[in-house]
């Protein structure tokens, strides 16, 4: 769906005397594919078992081509689908660590019981394949309790996403000060703004460790971004209007200098360079008087882009913003 | 055409359109009252208006404190709880009144 020309972005950053250039390539983002065992409500990948789009092996080996060459970028952040679900992904977890790389899986807990969604292979090993190999895991869980989180992600999935926490726990993540890293995802459930990230992040961990006894260290906070099966949802009940209006109204300068696009690159299955996942989404990708991609990356040419900005952005810069690791300002 | 709409809140300032400066200092402490972190928490306090809004039928309010629930973390348990206190909280001051009905009847010599 092409974004709205109705809720401009880019005279709202030139109002507030804003340039958003490029600052770093800190992060190299990765989406292996649109394959999940789940199908969430508000999912912008549009992301199921039905999918077929997946990374292949040739494009795995020049991501990890781009993060040996490039010592600049310290994070690979790796997402889906649930990447996990990609025939290459254990190899390319594995070799990215050899390289000395932070890695971060955007991992949905279910998929551990859940499996294969095609195959039925089982994913059980994954906790002890993250703790092996170090990855901070982040995961989403909308809510503490049940009836939020089934609402958004699918009958059955908070019991399953609790089970599938504790055995992260029991491998060692989420202790504070511990080497594994566990952090969680809050979105809203509908269309509101979540709540402030430190407040929420206080119930989630009162609320876990009191039901369920389950640790973890951060709670990242992101905003619904209007787009794809959100937007769909939205302007079946009458609500985009509201929702676009809601976030122009709550515009902060201060979230908008700090949004990731600034500092990170953003990869599709298909090895195409875009700003960030939403963009990608969207097909909005990095364009050079050709695609960018993984094959003729130049990390020059790519900090002296000019980023693209529509009117989902918005849903990065209300309120206290909006990022993969939460809010920005 | 209602006599209610939900759009029309977005137009509770044009209250102020005679008497501005009133509205001024209405808003500054509606806001400072409602909407900040005090002694209560933002949340606690979205939850105690909820209730009013239901107690007092409001549906501008409900519209708005629903929303401000959950924007500040509460949950539809939390919230469904807030509006037993203000539907309890009713029927007790319906039903406390029944002493008065009691006095009545003592001075008709029931």
């Amino acid at each position: 769906m092409p974004h709205d020309t109705r809720y401009a972005f880019l005279p709202v950053l030139h109002h507030h005397g804003l340039s958003l250039n490029p600052l770093s390539i800190e992060t190299l983002q990765v989406n292996m594919g649109k394959l999940c065992n789940q199908a969430c409500q508000h999912c912008h990948v549009d992301a199921s078992p039905y999918r077929t789009e997946q990374m292949d092996r040739k494009t795995i080996d020049q991501c990890l081509k781009i993060l040996s060459e490039n010592h600049g970028i310290k994070n690979l952040d790796i997402t889906g689908g649930a990447p996990e679900l990609n025939p290459g992904f254990d190899d390319f977890v594995v070799r990215a660590g050899e390289l000395g790389k932070h890695i971060m899986v955007r991992h949905n807990l279910t998929v551990t019981l859940d499996g294969h969604p095609g195959t039925r292979v089982s994913k059980r090993y994954l906790p002890d394949f993250f703790a092996r190999n170090r990855v901070e895991v982040i995961s989403s869980l909308p809510y503490y309790q049940e009836y939020f989180t089934d609402k958004q992600r699918g009958k059955g999935v908070f019991q399953k996403s609790i089970e599938s926490l504790k055995m992260l726990n029991a491998r060692g993540y989420g202790k504070e000060g511990g080497p594994l890293v566990l952090n969680l995802v809050y979105n809203p459930v509908g269309a509101f703004l979540p709540a402030a990230q430190s407040g929420l992040e206080a119930d989630f961990k009162r609320q876990l460790g009191r039901q369920f006894g389950i640790v973890f260290n951060r709670l990242y906070t992101i905003t619904n971004m209007p787009i794809h099966r959100f937007r769909d949802q939205l302007e079946h009940l009458g609500a985009y209007d509201d929702y676009m209006t809601k976030l122009v109204n709550a515009f902060n300068p201060a979230a908008a200098e700090g949004v990731m696009c600034r500092s990170l690159a953003s990869v599709g299955y298909d090895g195409k360079l875009y700003d960030c996942d939403f963009n990608q989404m969207l097909e909005m990708p990095i364009e050079n008087g050709e695609p960018m991609t993984v094959f003729n990356f130049d990390p020059d040419k790519i900090l002296k882009r000019r980023i693209l900005f529509a009117s989902h952005c918005f849903g990065c810069t209300a309120g206290s913003g909006s990022s993969c690791g939460g809010t920005t300002a | 055409m209602n006599y209610y709409e939900s759009k029309d809140l977005g137009r509770f300032a044009e209250v102020g359109k005679f008497a501005g400066g009133l509205m001024k200092k209405f808003f500054d402490y509606y806001n400072e009252a409602t909407a900040t972190d005090g002694s209560l928490t933002k949340r606690e306090k979205a939850l105690i208006a909820l209730a009013v809004a239901h107690a007092k039928q409001c549906p501008y309010c409900i519209d708005a404190f629903t929303t401000q629930c959950l924007e500040t973390g509460s949950n539809p348990e939390e919230m469904t709880e807030a509006i037993h206190v203000a539907a309890a909280m009713e029927a007790g001051m319906t039903l406390v009144h029944g002493v008065q009905m009691h006095n009545g009847l003592e001075r008709q010599g029931g």
